[in-house]
């Protein structure tokens, strides 16, 4: 029988095992954040460089473009455990399934959305946004970003199985991602507009606490089915 | 009754039975040995025995309890080896090993387990640059770094040199000698002693379906 203490243990194996592979195969969290850099450095030069303007649209600019780069990384998530047989060996531990598949959530967002809210400071600079609304922005990103890898990962457990299952992931989770985009974008235009930013804020916890109990579950009964 | 037993099993993969009427019973330190023409469910049914696969029809019981009564508890007491291994391409032997091993509460038997294996000298060598058979061996190294009391392995000595296949037979007689259980699906040969023969080809063919005009 599993214990407490080796249910800890087994999550936190998980965890280091991800963020060792993540720190061997640095490519791919590099990928992420140039992705978000590079790609939000190309407003400027498609709506214009007026400063005005920039600073009104740049939280929406950093929300949708954090919001693409988590979606770039998500097929990897399960893919390489999926076809190197890990998964089929994770499913067969004494942890329980859901729990593992937390655990590697976590890792994802360790290693994908920490550095995407690591280098917001830099694009807000970039575009001239206000220091006001800098701290509610990386706050929102701090409850923000784990639901954008929960959401994320229940897609990419349900097209394991498909063919071209990456070109599936957007089209499932881009709707999903709309209530973490708006209460996200919400917060930061609120702090900058000086009204308070409070209840964006606590609508997006809930979404993350909403995310954090059915994404184990829904995740957990997907790699199952794929499995089968 | 302390047996690992399987009553009339049928197994559905794609809209067609697989197998049907399908029974077994395994008591502590015996060996399973299925044999059958390729396509004839031997995988299916190990999948069907770690609990990776459901049966259409019929029960698995551990010890007189279904084994779907309480899932974890079934996955902690067995070993499943497919024809994946599991092995990450970026992690060392040793760090491969070590990983599953701690995740089963073993760990402290790594060591032997490489040694088992005759890896102890590959034990830093990244999983990329390992052939197939030493890729083998690494999975096979898993089912004595952390004890199970039950073995299902697929295929185990594919890729496997002659001196890998008898220290594989010999890490089976020594597991059943302390009590376990093992159930192998091959075509080579493979030295399990005196085992228990299943043939999937001589079970009575699945009913035709009836035609409805």
């Amino acid at each position: 029988m599993v214990t407490g203490d080796g249910v800890v243990r087994g999550f936190l194996l998980i965890i280091a095992r991800d963020l060792r592979l993540a720190l061997r195969q640095r490519a791919d969290a590099w990928l992420a954040v140039l992705f978000f850099v590079l790609t939000a450095a190309l407003f400027p030069f498609g709506v214009g460089p007026e400063p005005n303007l920039l600073a009104r649209i740049a939280p929406g600019i950093i929300w949708v473009v954090a919001l693409l780069a988590v979606l770039l990384s998500l097929e990897r998530l399960f893919l390489a455990d999926y076809e190197d047989g890990s998964l089929e060996q994770l499913l067969l531990s004494p942890l329980p399934l859901e729990l593992a598949v937390l655990a590697k959530v976590l890792a994802h967002w360790l290693t994908t959305g920490l550095p995407l809210i690591a280098a917001a400071p830099l694009l807000a600079v970039l575009f001239h946004m206000d220091f006001a609304g800098l701290g509610v922005l990386l706050l929102a990103m701090l409850l923000g970003t784990p639901t954008l890898s929960l959401v994320g990962a229940v897609g990419a457990a349900l097209t394991l199985g498909a063919r071209r299952g990456g070109v599936l992931i957007p089209l499932l989770v881009l709707p999903l991602y709309v209530p973490a985009l708006i209460f996200g974008v919400g917060a930061t235009d609120a702090a900058l507009l000086g009204l308070a930013a409070r209840p964006h804020l606590l609508l997006l916890g809930a979404v993350l606490l909403v995310m954090l109990v059915v994404t184990p579950l829904a995740g957990a009964a997907a790699l199952r089915q794929a499995l089968e | 009754m302390a047996d690992f037993e399987g009553r009339s099993l049928r197994c559905r993969r794609g809209g067609r039975d697989v197998f049907a009427g399908l029974s077994f019973a395994l008591p502590p330190g015996g060996a399973l040995l299925l044999t059958g023409p390729n396509g004839s469910g031997k995988s299916s049914l190990l999948r069907l025995m770690a609990g990776l696969l459901r049966p259409a029809d019929g029960e698995l019981l551990w010890e007189d309890r279904p084994i779907d009564e309480a899932p974890e508890a079934h996955a902690a007491r067995l070993h499943y080896l497919g024809h994946l291994d599991a092995v990450k391409p970026v992690l060392s032997v040793a760090e491969n090993l070590r990983f599953w091993a701690d995740l089963r509460g073993g760990g402290e038997s790594v060591d032997a387990a490489l040694e088992a294996f005759a890896l102890t000298e590959l034990a830093a060598v990244p999983g990329r640059l390992l052939s197939a058979g030493q890729r083998r061996r690494l999975a096979l190294a898993r089912l004595v770094a952390a004890p199970a009391e039950l073995w299902l392995l697929d295929e185990p000595s594919v890729g496997l040199d002659h001196a890998s296949v008898g220290r594989l037979a010999a890490a089976i007689a020594e597991h059943r000698a302390g009590g376990g259980r093992v159930v192998v699906a091959t075509h080579t040969a493979l030295d399990l002693g005196d085992p228990q023969r299943l043939s999937l080809d001589a079970l009575p063919p699945p009913p035709l379906p009836e035609m409805v005009w």
